[in-house]
């Protein structure tokens, strides 16, 4: 091909317009959705200075609230852990009868609203419902108290980790358990030296949305936690308690510290993506 | 230490995948079973293996039991088309599995396992790359990395599932020379599944042709080649023949007679 004074287009290249179009909307999308809402929950919580949105955070409620919504994370996601874990195994290494139906199972928390999740707690285990009773006589609180607020963040964030797994299993087939056994593993060091290696990265990933999401959890929790001040009351709800109350600078300020913590959530996925690169590398690769 | 397959019959939900196969095999021998696929010969490997179990049937080999035997205690050296290597783990490691998982009475010493590592690295020709990833091998490394893997459980029995299947004609000719060596040289009965005529007639002591979950003929590669016991044996080594060995396969013939 002769030179020619004006660049032509590849095949895979746009024009200069269409480029701008593209990229500019996109760009303006994430900012408008994305970036927007963030920014302006740090500026609405710091907009009367440090100090009040300092308060907002020390006060009892509030530590009280953050105290409960961890302590419900760290309980739910090892929980959903081993559940996922065990319901991803099944699924993508094994055939069984059924295996549709625990397939739609698995995505049900994810199509019902988690108000009705709540409800369904509530029905059961409440002082009107199936259970409430024999609760009641044995003394076990479990709707408006922690054992309900776990019930519900589990039932609500029960997908994360077996979801991201089983693509990831299914996708990496059976081939090496097999090797394994014929090699003389048992099921347990089959499991643990082989299956786990591999879905390693895939599980972090699932553990971080699972947790992001069992500490956001709001509606399912709300349902079944009574909204009693200081005591069943998760970040997200001590939240909307202070916002229907007027405080915006200490709503939004609970609300940065739940940000905050999504965020380092993030940096902490990032991170590891980044120092252990060659590694996740070689176990997607074929 | 000779195999006996006696009648062993699987299905598969609805069609039948093995129906009533029988097979006796010396001690020692390198077995092919030949067929175009669904024929069989994977699921009568597999069950060998013990990864997969026959409805019906029995098969004896050195005088036990031998599907009563769990598949982790049979100690069958299996290699898989796909090599199927933990990705996670270096070669040496890869290797060492076998010895590694073995209950901790039975284990041998750090040092012990990794002097046959060595052993085997050196067998199958990769020195000094015991510390790559499966990732960064070639196919024709991978699968000898898998068949080292085989090797170290000191294997009863060895089974492979068209392991040259995945890698390029150079290297599978390469391959195959190299491995009838090694058989030659260890003298573990080798059952060896393919559906490409020239490697099984190449290699093998006994070629089992399968068609339909039914074993057709079982000979050697010489009485193969001169009587075909039924027309679809006959069939399949022509049909199978690329153009660019037909001319290879006439010298050998005119050379037999």
């Amino acid at each position: 091909m002769t030179t020619r004074a004006r660049r032509t287009l590849g095949s895979t290249e746009d024009s200069l317009a269409v480029r701008i179009i593209v990229i500019g909307s996109a760009a303006a999308f994430i900012v408008l959705f994305l970036l927007l809402p963030l920014v302006t929950v740090f500026t609405t919580a710091l907009s009367q200075g440090w100090q009040l949105a300092r308060d907002a955070i020390v006060e009892h409620d509030a530590l009280n609230a953050i105290w409960l919504t961890l302590l419900v994370a760290a309980i739910s996601v090892p929980l959903n852990l081993i559940f996922g874990l065990a319901a991803a195994w099944a699924v993508s290494k094994f055939d069984f009868r059924g295996k549709s139906l625990l397939l739609t199972l698995i995505d049900l928390p994810f199509s019902v609203s988690p108000v009705i999740a709540g409800l369904v707690f509530v029905l059961i285990f409440g002082m009107q419902g199936w259970l409430g009773p024999e609760l009641r006589d044995w003394n076990i609180k479990i709707v408006f108290a922690l054992p309900g607020i776990v019930l519900a963040t589990i039932f609500v964030t029960f997908p994360f980790i077996a979801r991201e797994l089983i693509p990831l299993m299914t996708d990496q087939g059976r081939d090496e358990e097999e090797a394994a056994t014929s090699l003389g593993a048992t099921g347990w060091k089959t499991f643990f030296r082989v299956t786990l290696p591999n879905v390693k990265w895939g599980l972090l990933y699932g553990v971080l949305l699972c947790n992001a999401r069992a500490m956001g959890e709001f509606g399912a929790v709300s349902v079944v936690s009574g909204h009693i001040r200081g005591l069943t009351n998760t970040m997200p709800l001590h939240i909307e308690v202070l916002y229907n109350d007027y405080q915006y600078v200490g709503a939004f300020a609970v609300a940065s510290l739940l940000a905050m913590l999504a965020l380092v959530t993030l940096t902490i996925k990032s991170f590891l993506e980044w120092r252990y690169a060659d590694e996740i590398a070689a176990v997607h690769r074929h | 230490m000779s195999l006996v397959i006696e009648q062993v019959g699987k299905h598969f939900s609805r069609y039948p995948a093995l129906n009533g196969v029988s097979l006796s095999v010396p001690p020692g021998a390198f077995v092919a079973l030949l067929g175009p696929s669904g024929s069989g010969k994977t699921t009568l490997l597999r069950i060998l293996g013990g990864l997969e179990f026959a409805d019906v049937g029995q098969v004896t080999f050195d005088g036990q039991d031998w599907l009563s035997i769990p598949a982790r205690e049979r100690r069958a050296g299996f290699v898989f088309q796909h090599y199927a290597l933990f990705r996670h783990m270096p070669v040496a490691k890869n290797i060492a599995f076998g010895l590694e998982v073995r209950p901790r009475r039975q284990r041998p010493s750090r040092a012990e396992i990794a002097r046959r590592v060595e052993e085997l690295l050196q067998l199958v020709q990769l020195e000094g790359l015991g510390s790559r990833y499966p990732s960064q091998l070639s196919g024709g490394q991978r699968q000898r990395v898998a068949l080292a893997r085989a090797l170290a459980i000191e294997p009863r029995m060895l089974l492979l599932d068209e392991p040259f299947g995945a890698l390029d004609a150079k290297v599978r000719k390469d391959l195959r020379l190299w491995l009838r060596n090694l058989h030659d040289k260890m003298g573990i009965t080798t059952m060896f599944v393919t559906h490409d005529q020239e490697e099984a007639l190449e290699l093998a002591d006994l070629v089992a042709v399968m068609n339909k979950g039914q074993i057709e003929q079982i000979a050697t590669p010489r009485e193969l080649r001169g009587a075909p016991a039924t027309s679809f044996v006959a069939e399949f080594l022509e049909r199978q023949m690329p153009a660019y060995v037909a001319p290879t396969l006439e010298r050998v013939q005119l050379s037999v007679h």
